[in-house]
């Protein structure tokens, strides 16, 4: 990452704006945002975890969360398919529109929201089955009614796993390496034929040419997907990502941290000319 | 650059002695031997029990081979056989699975998958845990009033209680909170990664119970409630009080059918004809207790050498 890290120039107007801004300013085309979220606050009983966080997700781009430990981006990332609903005290506060739609409305069933936000974890977990059945367990649970051969193909080619597994498809999955086992969990992932794709630090497990082809597979997969990263890797946010949001984590006078979103804007303009120093110590490699 | 040779020299030479630390280190070969000697004792006296036993009912079996098996109880000592207790053991098994064992894993399943962690839900649990703890005599009494006394004879009008099915329950009671415990165990040693797999791809609650946490815990759960089973058939204290027959001889009529021999009719149990014949004075009472402890080891010893191979067998399945 030679001159993207440089120290960016001065924007006075930028830098007296101490207000994040939540919907960007960029050179990009203006997608349509699939995701508003207005307010979010997440507690995991008393401890206040995120706060007051306003993001648009657009369609059909990467977008990449980064932020040092602590500072609530996977948090965030599993607000988007009520994944914290999991965890004994979670407690999410704001909201967080999907389409138009509160994905934590009283209406809304947690299911069908992650039947069609699919989710990537930060260490690769296949099921202890066959590389066949781990396609197939979600499109089967929804009801899948079409050729699941096919289904199995298709979703193995898309994640770039096909030529490597075809002959071995009812061997067991945990018998594959890292790198596979994690491009078996994205085919499992955009098998139920998801809108958006979460990844909660994919790459963090695997050596460097794995993560090589999860990030060239991220890219193929955006023309299709949704795509949200979180990632602890700067340059991997820097390579992939076409908007990076980035979190801090402040220090209450009890020690308690909270996370909060500092920065949100294109890729480009968040490593070449952040507007506020935070992120660019961040970014610099100053701190974190 | 002398100053630096000598110092390095000085340095490898204090490396090498760290290294190669002390010549004589008491403590460790201490702990080892010690951690085997507490091995060996506890192997000799199960060898000096098993050997004490199976010396003791020898001349029984060589004067009457299967004939201690397979005979009903007698009042004569040369006749008498221990299959009606065999019988009412293996029936009071059969009964224990039946109710306590998907009553506990589901208990279990709902207390580990499906209960928010609550202070009510903790006082449960701790509860359980108690409950464990209660001597088995008190399950026997709670047996004897409830099911005996109270059901049995009291909302179904039977003139005795005392039956199998009397003593299936109280064994049922007495072992349910430690299968509810032991699947728990099982069910929390599934890594959440799994489960967050299966939630993550759009599986409710039970389909990923169903389908990927109780597969994977399906060994651990086997092979607890069959522990669980080998206690339930040796216990002997709750079914003293709760009606099994503590006597050398009694019969059901010629021909029973097994219903009734379950609902209707006297029972007992091998370790109740243990305790029982180990009561009685004549001498040759002494061999055939020996006799009937060796039939329930060995039983227990074939049950337990079968769940580990099945055990290994699901494990197996689970790999894939």
């Amino acid at each position: 990452m030679p001159t993207r890290l440089e120290p960016a120039p001065v924007m006075v107007e930028r830098m007296v704006s101490s207000d994040p801004a939540s919907s960007p300013s960029t050179s990009l085309e203006s997608a349509p945002v699939i995701f508003d979220i207005r307010g979010l606050n997440v507690y995991y009983r008393d401890f206040h975890a995120v706060a007051d966080t306003d993001l648009d997700i657009h369609q059909n781009e990467i977008t990449a969360l980064i932020g040092p430990s602590g500072c609530g981006k996977s948090t965030v990332l599993r607000c988007f398919n009520r994944m914290n609903d999991l965890i004994d005290g979670a407690r999410v506060e704001g909201r967080v529109l999907y389409h138009g739609i509160d994905l934590y409305g009283p209406a809304v069933d947690a299911v069908e929201v992650r039947r069609r936000i699919g989710m990537v974890f930060q260490k690769p977990n296949p099921f202890p089955k066959s590389i066949y059945d781990n396609i197939v367990f979600g499109p089967k649970v929804a009801g899948w009614k079409g050729n699941l051969d096919d289904l199995v193909e298709e979703s193995l080619r898309r994640a770039a796993l096909w030529d490597e597994v075809k002959d071995k498809l009812e061997s067991s999955a945990l018998d594959l390496s890292g790198g596979q086992q994690q491009r078996l969990c994205i085919a499992r992932a955009i098998a139920t034929s998801p809108d958006v794709v979460l990844m909660d630090e994919p790459c963090s497990a695997l050596d460097p040419i794995a993560t090589y082809r999860i990030e060239t597979l991220m890219r193929e997969l955006k023309e299709r997907y949704t795509i949200v990263v979180v990632t602890h890797n700067m340059q991997q946010a820097a390579r992939v990502s076409d908007r990076t949001a980035f979190f801090s984590v402040d220090v209450g006078t009890q020690g308690q941290r909270t996370g909060r979103l500092v920065e949100y804007d294109s890729t480009d303009q968040v490593f070449t000319a952040p507007s506020l120093k935070e992120t660019e110590d961040y970014i610099t490699g100053r701190f974190g | 650059m002398t100053a630096r040779t000598m110092g390095s020299r000085v340095t490898q030479e204090m490396l090498r002695r760290a290294l190669e630390g002390r010549r004589v280190n008491i403590v460790n070969p201490l702990v080892a031997l010690t951690l085997l000697i507490s091995l060996l004792a506890s192997l000799a006296i199960l060898v000096v029990l098993l050997w004490d036993v199976v010396a003791k009912s020898m001349p029984v079996w060589q004067e009457r081979g299967w004939s201690v098996i397979t005979n009903d109880l007698s009042p004569r000592p040369a006749e008498t056989g221990m299959i009606q207790g065999i019988f009412g053991s293996v029936m009071l098994t059969v009964i224990v699975v039946v109710l306590s064992f998907p009553l506990g894993v589901a208990a279990a399943i709902y207390l580990e998958e499906y209960a928010r962690d609550t202070r009510i839900t903790r006082l449960l649990v701790a509860n359980i845990r108690n409950l464990a703890g209660v001597p088995s005599i008190v399950y026997g009494l709670l047996g004897l009033s409830v099911f005996v006394k109270l059901i049995l004879e009291g909302v179904l009008g039977q003139i005795s209680g005392r039956t199998l099915i009397a003593g299936g329950l109280t064994l049922s009671m007495l072992v349910l909170s430690i299968m509810v415990i032991t699947t728990q165990e099982a069910l929390r040693a599934v890594p959440l990664a799994i489960r967050e797999a299966s939630f993550g791809v759009g599986a409710t609650p039970w389909q990923t119970i169903r389908h990927h946490v109780l597969p994977v815990a399906s060994p651990a759960i086997f092979t607890g409630s069959v522990l669980t089973l080998a206690r339930a058939f040796g216990e002997s204290a709750p079914l003293l009080l709760a009606g099994a027959v503590l006597s050398t001889f009694f019969a059901a009529p010629e021909g029973t059918p097994i219903t009734d021999l379950v609902l209707g009719e006297k029972y007992t149990a091998l370790p109740i004809i243990i305790y029982n014949w180990s009561r009685q004075p004549q001498q040759e009472y002494i061999a055939l207790t020996a006799a009937a402890i060796v039939a329930l080891l060995v039983i227990l010893l074939v049950v337990n050498t079968g769940t580990i191979l099945a055990r290994d067998a699901l494990e197996r399945r689970n790999r894939m």
